[in-house]
């Protein structure tokens, strides 16, 4: 038992660089993932997934499937648990609506699981279910002007399409007019570690190993799906191998494992394959963004038109909001932004990396280009000519916006002032050379969270938080948070991270996740404060309280909080085969107060190395015939491999925001927010050619070129 | 006479002699993860299209996944669990961990076995795609940053580590080189200053 001591101030722990606190258990195998804990009686589910687009289930042949070595059950709509129509975390999930009728909305929808003594076993009988369709016409095929599409929300919800100034006039007024469409294709997120989850009922509570971003939230959404007190019901998540969005919410795997431990009596493991895990987990729908430009001669904006479309499920809706960011980046007299959607027979599509922004950057921050090159203004001085001094829309003031210190720094880092503005004038052999520049944004949100403090006995602080590490650092940054909230050296914080039973907090996710978590410490660490007294006693089992950010947040001043960046690349245009090769990437970020120079840095490159991927190698294809996917794998859907990627830098200016307490803003998503622009322009400095549909393919390459003659 | 379907094997695992009754069907990877609790050895596709299953094998690289684990009785099998010397890392691990060559560290166990093949193959003379002079007599070329490159890219990250990836392998190799005492001039290329290297130990 020790006694409390007046805490020394020390240098804060929050803005130096520090090396992962699980960095050893993740280079020595040590750290275990969701799929490999093990306990006697395992038994492993494999998921049968709807060969058709469309229709309904006739009959499922289970019975020689049951008899098969080692099979435990085989769960179908006419004999699986119910699943109560809850309502989700986030709004009602019907996605995770498994096994539950004979409707067949997308190809790769769930109709049953096996479940056997090994995986072996369990793959066999489920490759071997006969499963009869009655199949109906299907529409996978997305295209801009469908004629199903419509403007999703209602009379209250104005985020959808937002509408000032008389648009026609300030068009046809305008000197210069750029009136041009953007697509991008189905992209899917693919974190390395496949979705998987052991659920096993023990001592009366479901208990759920997962792989997810936000424990607190699957646990709440497998009690209300399964009928369940909320308290019987925990969920965690300690180490997760990457989300990017397709984590974020509770996905089937998860409430099939539950199932299957219910009906089975045993511990249950359910792992997709990669291939499943193309139907499953949501997936950046296919974009398609007419954006309209209008400007005086010198290049300030008149009218700003963003028209962005995108596919939705025929189970849920989901809506890729692509033309929010223009909300954000540029004031126009007349300024229109809208979403709309058409609703297929495909999986739904959900959050990926910077959802809306990825795609709408790309089409925004291309057009921006293309005024430029229409104006003769140079393109980063076209930006800086049009930053805003208030929101555009919102006519809200900014918490701090520094997007011309990110583009000044950046230009000044990159040797922009040496471009020579012409197109197709750079050449190296067979390659033709090009620089481009685009912006960035992201918002910068914040939601209440709980979190506890232990002052222990010993003199150290545990800290318990339902927050996720899915590779962004956070477990590391919390623990430099904290320390610098409770003034002691970082070696005397125990970070307890991703048990719903430490209570509600944000997921990891929207670059919302350590500020909310920051708000939920510092709170905590004042609870703690008024409790402790410099001198008492500290019991043997510690002196604990908890801390809820409710108020802090709900005080917090409504302003537009966002992260501003300029991304710039280098790109190379082998005019014999069309390949792009990114040769170098800059990035500048204004991202408010970087807690871990290290970690934060290679989440900013990590987005940037997305950015390159999206612009030059992703894209999935989705067969009209059959409306499944085809190549759906990592052999099939090319992400960036290492000699993909080159020397990509990504830093920051400093930038204090007075108007939150943290300072922080997040950084996971703005990394990839303009970085396909910036490589899309490059290619058109290169080339001459503007390529405004994604991947930039050597294919495409090739045609454009010939079709220029 | 219907066919066995499972036999007792015995697999030589970083160093020691495991045996186990497997299902003729079970991969090396799934065996070393399911039967061994080694599960360092990660399954991102099992198709061998990933590399997050990367072992050695006698020595050199393999993806685990496409190997039936009765294939690999009497081979010498090393995983992530095995290429530390006791609480040494291997200088490989070591730069994973101070220039942050990972971030969910799912992909990572089969970075750091790929890149110690790496190192070995380079130092072996073996050419790669992005070698430029491929006859032999050439001897090795620089393991430059295009050469890691192009030689780790076997192995997917999602996260997008690539960069430091390739600044601790190359600072893992520079480590490799100075131990074999020859004392050859710093790579070059953009490796130097590994602008990620201002790590301190949390």
């Amino acid at each position: 038992m020790t006694t409390t001591t007046e805490a020394t101030r020390l240098a804060g722990a929050v803005g130096v660089a520090h090396t992962r606190v699980e960095g050893l258990d993740k280079v020595t195998g040590a750290a275990r993932y969701a799929a490999e804990h093990h306990f006697t009686e395992l038994a492993h589910g494999w998921m049968v997934l709807s060969t058709v687009a469309r229709g309904r289930i006739t009959a499922i042949d289970s019975a020689p499937v049951e008899a098969m070595p080692g099979v435990l059950a085989v769960l179908h709509h006419e004999n699986a648990p119910h699943l109560a129509e809850a309502s989700g975390f986030f709004g009602p999930d019907p996605t995770v609506q498994v096994l539950q009728n004979d409707r067949v909305p997308h190809v790769g929808w769930p109709v049953a699981l096996v479940v056997a003594e090994t995986p072996e076993q369990a793959r066999e009988a489920a490759e071997s279910l006969v499963v009869h369709y009655e199949q109906e016409p299907h529409d996978t095929v997305f295209r801009a002007g469908h004629p199903d599409t419509y403007t999703p929300g209602d009379d209250e919800d104005d985020s959808v399409e937002i509408s000032k100034g008389d648009m026609e006039a300030e068009l046809a007024a305008s000197a210069v007019v750029v009136d041009e469409w953007y697509t991008t294709p189905e992209e899917h997120h693919n974190a390395m570690e496949p979705h998987g989850a052991i659920a096993r009922w023990e001592d009366g509570r479901l208990e759920v190993i997962d792989t997810t971003q936000g424990a607190f939230a699957t646990a709440q959404d497998l009690a209300a799906l399964l009928s369940l007190d909320p308290s019987s019901v925990r969920v965690v998540s300690e180490h997760v191998g990457g989300g990017f969005g397709s984590k974020g919410l509770v996905r089937p795997h998860s409430v099939l494992a539950a199932m299957a431990a219910t009906v089975v009596h045993r511990p249950v493991r359910v792992v997709m394959t990669r291939r499943q895990v193309f139907s499953l987990v949501g997936h950046r729908p296919a974009t398609a963004q007419r954006m309209r430009l209008g400007a005086h001669a010198d290049g300030r904006l008149r009218a700003l038109d963003h028209q962005a479309s995108s596919y939705t499920s025929r189970v849920m809706e989901y809506v890729e909001s692509s033309a929010a960011i223009s909300r954000v980046l540029y004031g126009a007299d007349a300024h229109h932004t809208v979403n709309r959607v058409v609703p297929l027979d495909v999986p739904t599509p959900r959050w990926m990396r910077a959802p809306g922004e990825a795609p709408g950057s790309f089409a925004v921050e291309s057009a921006m280009d293309e005024l430029a090159e229409r104006c003769g203004v140079d393109p980063v001085a076209l930006r800086i000519r049009n930053e805003p001094a208030v929101g555009p829309v919102s006519g809200l003031p900014f918490s701090s916006r520094s997007t011309v210190a990110c583009f000044e720094e950046g230009a000044r880092r990159f040797g922009w002032a040496e471009r020579d503005p012409r197109p197709a004038v750079r050449r190296e052999g067979r390659w033709l050379l090009g620089t481009g520049v685009a912006a960035a944004t992201y918002t910068a949100g914040v939601v209440p969270s709980t979190a506890s403090v232990t002052a222990e006995a010993g003199g150290d602080f545990t800290v318990r938080i339902t927050a996720a590490d899915i590779g962004t650092g956070a477990r590391t940054a919390l623990v430099q948070i904290a320390a610098d909230a409770l003034e002691v050296p970082v070696d005397r914080i125990r970070m307890r991270i991703a048990d719903s039973d430490f209570g509600q907090a944000m997921l990891a996710g929207g670059s919302t996740g350590t500020r909310s978590w920051a708000h939920a410490i510092v709170a905590a660490v004042a609870e703690l404060r008024a409790v402790l007294v410099p001198g008492m006693e500290i019991p043997a089992d510690g002196i604990t309280v908890r801390g809820n950010s409710l108020d802090a947040v709900r005080g917090l001043a409504k302003l537009e909080r966002h992260s501003f960046g300029a991304q710039f690349a280098e790109a190379a245009v082998d005019i014999a085969t069309g390949e792009v090769r990114v040769r170098r990437m800059l990035g500048m970020f204004a991202a408010g107060r970087v807690v871990n120079p290290l970690t934060a840095r290679s989440q900013l490159v990590g987005g940037m190395v997305w950015g390159l991927s999206m612009a030059l190698h992703e894209e999935a294809h989705r067969d009209a015939a059959s409306g499944g996917l085809v190549g759906g794998d990592l052999a099939g859907y090319h992400i960036a491999a290492n000699a993909d990627v080159p020397l990509i830098e990504a830093d920051w200016v400093d930038e204090v925001d007075p108007h939150d307490p943290t300072g922080i803003k997040g950084l996971g998503e703005i990394g990839i927010v303009g970085a396909a622009a910036a490589v899309a322009n490059a290619v058109w400095h290169a080339t001459g050619v503007r390529h405004r549909q994604l991947p930039i393919r050597p294919d495409r390459v090739l045609a454009a070129a010939a079709e220029r003659g | 006479m219907a066919l066995a379907t499972s036999s007792t094997i015995t697999l030589h695992v970083n160093g020691e002699r495991r045996t186990l009754p497997v299902d003729h069907r079970t991969t090396l990877l799934d065996a070393l993860r399911d039967h061994l609790e080694l599960t360092g050895s990660k399954k991102g596709c099992d198709h061998g299209q990933c590399g997050a299953c990367t072992v050695l094998i006698d020595g050199r690289r393999a993806v685990s996944c496409l190997q039936f684990a009765v294939a690999a009785e009497g081979r010498e099998v090393t995983t992530i669990e095995g290429v530390a010397d006791g609480d040494t890392l291997h200088p490989v691990q070591q730069a994973f961990i101070d220039l942050d060559g990972y971030q969910c560290g799912y992909c990572t166990p089969g970075q750091i076995c790929s890149a110690i093949a790496v190192i070995e193959e380079h130092a072996a003379g073996w050419p790669s795609a992005a070698t430029e002079d491929v006859r032999p007599e050439a001897g090795a070329p620089p393991l430059d940053a295009d050469e890691i490159r192009e030689r780790m890219s076997g192995n997917l990250c999602r996260c997008g580590a690539y960069v430091s990836i390739v600044q601790a392998v190359a600072r893992a190799a520079e480590a490799a080189q100075g131990e074999s005492a020859q004392d050859k001039s710093a790579q070059g290329g953009d490796l130097a200053g590994a602008e990620a290297g201002t790590a301190v130990t949390a």
